[in-house]
Parts: structure tokens; sequence; C-alpha cells
């Protein structure tokens, strides 16, 4: 019985939008767009670093909620996800030995996060959890579940630590901006080790600490120049590779030799 | 000058390799060594990782041994027939080591292990090459005649079956313990990134009983094919031979190692060796300091799959 009423009420009301969509009792549903201006990025050898932007928008937002700033905007930049190993030394005899390990699937390799302010202003505890958002609250899957759940939890926060250690993990507070009432622009950090491969942007919107929609777009980070196609040859033809290492080697012996003789 | 090593994936300065290349260069010519066993231990000081220390640095022996052994050739001081069957062992011992390398890779003990290997060998060697040059020295400040060990023309090696004749060494041994040798090379060369003269010579001199003159360049010639079979190998299955990194030290070391030659015409023997063993303990103590002193990070990152 409740079905058809439900249908009824719902078509009504989309009847009602249609033909007077200003005065409409529901207000229109927000959403978020993000747009990236290249959806590839060379860095070089010599990469020390930078700033990424990216702009984005806001659908149908409530000038009211925006004039309070009760919008929040979250902007991720994700690197590849890898399995990872986490090792802890320990002491053995006096030295110092890798022990204990754990091992997680798909970790990314790394993690910049941008907000409109710090996140425990944005929204619950929880909500980061359940949308597993920010390098703290980021679910770190253990390859072997069965683990002590108190041994996960070490290696997870080293896991983090050591990330945000190396610049990988990172958050740049007030690093998005609202430019007009609906545009916004996020700048995330790439790190000088950022890994090359797919990395995927995601933007989050909150109204009032409640998670309203997300949009993502992907990016393509890889390594250009001289060195990089070195590392391309060194492993898809590796065996080539190790011959041409001897030649040098046996090269700059003998160049050596012809230079310096002395007998 | 910064310039960033495709396989180690580091930003480094082009004039402190070259300057490491040079300055065992430098050593390696004063001494008649190759320098593997002072170049790994100095990459991994200057943070690159122990597996490509390791694999660049048996690519960085090729270069050094290569040359030497072109003047032994031209002086005929090369027993090819003796290095051909050090040569074979060592291709054995080296596929060993490799296998070795990339198990305790996965296992994460790699970087212990070879630190551990460094301390250990290094130590001994250096050790008794220290005692064995202050004795000298002081025999001969007092005066005495330096006293060379009577060899005895038969310890229990001479006795093994399977003898073969090595004209060029004026010896008539078994294979199996030159194979034996060879492989134990192979397997250090294969590990640490080290050409092993630094033990094959005193082998080849107290062991086998090999003339001095052929020593040397014997060891350089079996040092060459087993450093070229490990570097292979190392680039096809770990792919952890840096060029750019083998380049940088190679060229300051054949440069290098022509001054050192020099150097070391105008000290005597007992004086060099004493340095040369000051030198492997000192780089012993410092890797042997690390793996006791704690620490800053006690967790690690590796991560798997595709390297």
């Amino acid at each position: 019985m409740r079905g058809p009423k439900a249908f009824a009420t719902a078509i009504l009301l989309s009847l009602l939008a249609a033909a007077v969509p200003v005065k409409a009792q529901t207000p229109p549903v927000e959403g978020i767009q993000i747009g990236l201006s290249t959806d590839n990025v060379s860095i070089t050898a010599g990469f020390s670093g930078a700033d990424l932007t990216i702009f984005g928008s806001l659908e149908n937002p409530d000038p009211l909620v925006a004039r309070q700033g009760r919008y929040d905007v979250i902007v991720v930049l994700e690197g590849p996800p890898r399995p990872v190993v986490v090792r802890r030394k320990d002491r053995v005899l006096g030295v110092w030995v890798n022990l204990e390990s754990e091992t997680f699937e798909n970790v990314p390799m790394s993690y910049s996060v941008a907000t409109t302010r710090p996140l425990q202003d944005i929204t619950e505890p929880n909500s980061y959890k359940q949308l597993s958002l920010g390098a703290s609250n980021l679910y770190m899957q253990p390859a072997d579940a069965g683990d002590n759940p108190a041994t996960i939890e070490e290696f997870t926060a080293a896991l983090r630590s050591r990330k945000t250690a190396t610049g990988l993990y990172s958050e740049n507070v007030g690093g998005v901006q609202f430019l007009s009432q609906n545009l916004f622009r996020a700048t995330v950090r790439l790190a000088p080790n950022v890994p090359v491969g797919t990395h995927k942007a995601r933007a989050f919107l909150f109204k009032s600490g409640v998670f309203i929609k997300e949009s993502s777009a992907q990016l393509e980070i890889r390594k250009s120049g001289f060195e990089q196609s070195i590392f391309r040859v060194a492993h898809n033809y590796s065996f080539l590779y190790g011959v041409f290492a001897i030649s040098l080697a046996m090269l700059t012996g003998w160049l050596g030799r012809v230079i310096f003789r002395k007998d | 000058m910064g310039i960033y090593l495709p396989i180690a994936e580091i930003s480094v300065n082009v004039f402190v390799l070259l300057a490491m290349g040079a300055a065992v260069g430098f050593l390696s010519g004063m001494f008649g060594v190759g320098g593997g066993f002072l170049i790994t231990p100095l990459l991994i000081f200057y943070n690159i990782p122990p597996a490509i220390a390791v694999a660049t640095g048996a690519n960085q022996v090729i270069a050094s041994s290569f040359s030497g052994v072109l003047s032994h050739m031209k002086r005929g001081t090369l027993d090819f027939k003796l290095g051909g069957v050090l040569l074979a062992g060592g291709i054995v011992g080296s596929t060993g080591g490799i296998f070795v390398f990339a198990f305790l890779r996965r296992l994460g003990q790699l970087d212990l292990f070879i630190s551990l290997l460094y301390v250990v060998l290094l130590g001994t060697v250096g050790g008794l090459m220290l005692v064995e040059s202050v004795n000298a020295l002081r025999a001969t400040r007092s005066g005495a005649a330096p006293v060379l060990k009577k060899s005895g023309q038969h310890n229990w090696i001479h006795r093994l079956p399977l003898k073969m004749r090595f004209r060029a060494s004026k010896l008539f041994v078994s294979v199996i313990p030159v194979l034996g040798l060879g492989a134990g090379i192979g397997f250090l060369s294969s590990i640490m990134g080290v050409g092993g003269g630094f033990i094959m010579v005193p082998a080849l001199i107290y062991l086998l009983k090999v003339p001095t003159n052929v020593v040397i360049g014997t060891s350089l010639f079996q040092i060459i094919f087993t450093s070229a079979y490990t570097t292979l190998v190392h680039a096809t299955t770990n792919q952890t031979v840096d060029v750019v990194l083998a380049f940088l030290l190679m060229a300051g070391g054949v440069a290098g190692a022509q001054y050192g030659a020099k150097a070391g015409q105008r000290l005597r023997g007992e004086q060099l060796r004493a340095l040369l063993a000051l030198l492997v303990l000192a780089v012993a103590i410092r890797l042997a300091i690390d793996l006791f002193v704690t620490p800053p990070n006690l967790y690690s990152l590796t991560a798997t799959g595709l390297n």
C-alpha cells in the first residue's frame, strides 16, 4: 500500500519542481565537481616537490549556508595502491634486527589532503572513519586479518607515521579556498618522492558537518627524462642493461689505462 | 652539483661520488686491491640502499680489475688456466649467492646480513693483517732479518685427489680447493659486492702456494668475470645495478688508481699492509657501531609487488 503512494508523491513533487523550481519545498541537492587542467603530469628527475592546484565547483549551493561558511570541502590526492610490509626492529644480543612484520594490502603510496578548515572542525571522527578519509583515518587492510588486533593497530600507526615523516602523507589545512559562492580552489602537495602511476583526486562536500557528496577525477603522474629511460630499460630489458653495464665498466677500465698508462 | 640516480631513486652530489671513487681508486692503486670492500660500505654510509650498493659495487669492480689485468697480461704475470678453474667455481658460488641475496631481501634481513658479513670478514682480515704487519715492522726495526716462514712443501691441500698441472704458476695441485676457493669468492662477490681480492690473494699465496708474481694478475682476471656475472645476474633478477652511480665511481676510480700506484711505490711493503689493515678495521668498526646503535626509526616500510 505504501509503495504506490510514495511513488505518486514523488511524481507530484517532481512535477511541482519542474513547474516552479525556485519555490520548490525541498531544497535542491548540492553537488560537487572537480576538474583537472590536465590528466597527466610529467615530473623530471630533479623534481623537488610541487603544489598541484585543483579547481572545483559546488552545484546548487544554498546561498544562506554558503554565506555562513557552513560548506566544507576536503580534497584528497591519493597515490596508486600497493601492498606494503611494515617491519619493526628489535634488539637481539645487542644488535638491531628486523623481527616482527605486518603486511598491508592496497596502501596508497601517497595521500595528500587539502581542507577548508582543520579536520576536527568539519565533522565527527566517526564519519571520517566511515568515509576512510584523512591520513589518520585511512583504513589499512591487513593481509592477514587473523593477526593480533593490538599488533595490527601498532603497525598501522607506524605505517602512517613513517608515511607522514617522509612527506608522502600530508595535510594542508586551509588548502581549499572558496573563490566565490560556488567556485573553490584546492592546493595539494606533491612530495619530491611522489610515486608514479595513476593518482585519484577526490573531493568531499560537507554541509554543516554532514557528508553530502563526493566527486573524483584521475591523474597520471609519470617521470620523464634521461633517468627515467634508464629506469625503464633496467626493468624491461634487464639482460641487455646488465650487458651494457659490464661493457661500460670494461670500456672505462680500458680508457683509464690508455689515458694514464705507465708501462 | 646534484644528480638523480635512476635506480637508487635518490639525488646525490656528483662531486662526492667522484671523490669517493677517486679516494678508493687511490687506495686500490696503492695497495693493489680492487676496492669493492671499501666502495660498498661507503655507499651504504652515503644512504644508498644496501641492495643497490652491492650490485653497483660489483659493477664498479669490473672497471678497476679490467684495467689491472691489461697491464698484467702485458707483463705475462697471469695464469689463464688457474684463473679459468677459479672462475668455474666462481660462477657456481655467485649463482648461489644471488639466490641467498634475493631470499634475504624478501625476508627483510638483507641489510643486516650484508653488514654482519662485512663486520666479520673485514674484522678478521684486517686484524690478521695488522698483527702480521706490526710483527714485520718490529722485526725490521730490531734489525733481525725477516724470517720467511718455511712453507711446508706438502700441507693437507696437496694430498687431495684430482690433481691438475698449472704451468704458468709452476703448480701441481688438486682442483678441489681451487674450485672451492673460486666458489667462496663468487658467493661473497654476489652478496657483498666485492671482487674478493682481499681474500683471494692471501688464499692463493698461503693455501695454494701460487708464486706471488702471478697471484694478483690471476686474481684480477677471475674477479673480472665473477663480478661481470654477478652484475648481470643482479641486473636481471633484482634490477639493482645503477649505471649512473657505477660510472661516476669508475671515472673517479680509474684516475685515482694511477696516483695511488705511484704513492704506493714510495712506501715499504709492511707499512702499506699496516695502513691497509687499519683502514679495513676502521670500516669494520664503523659498520659494527651501526648494528648496535639504536636506529632513529624502528619501523621500516617496504612496498612489494611492482619493484
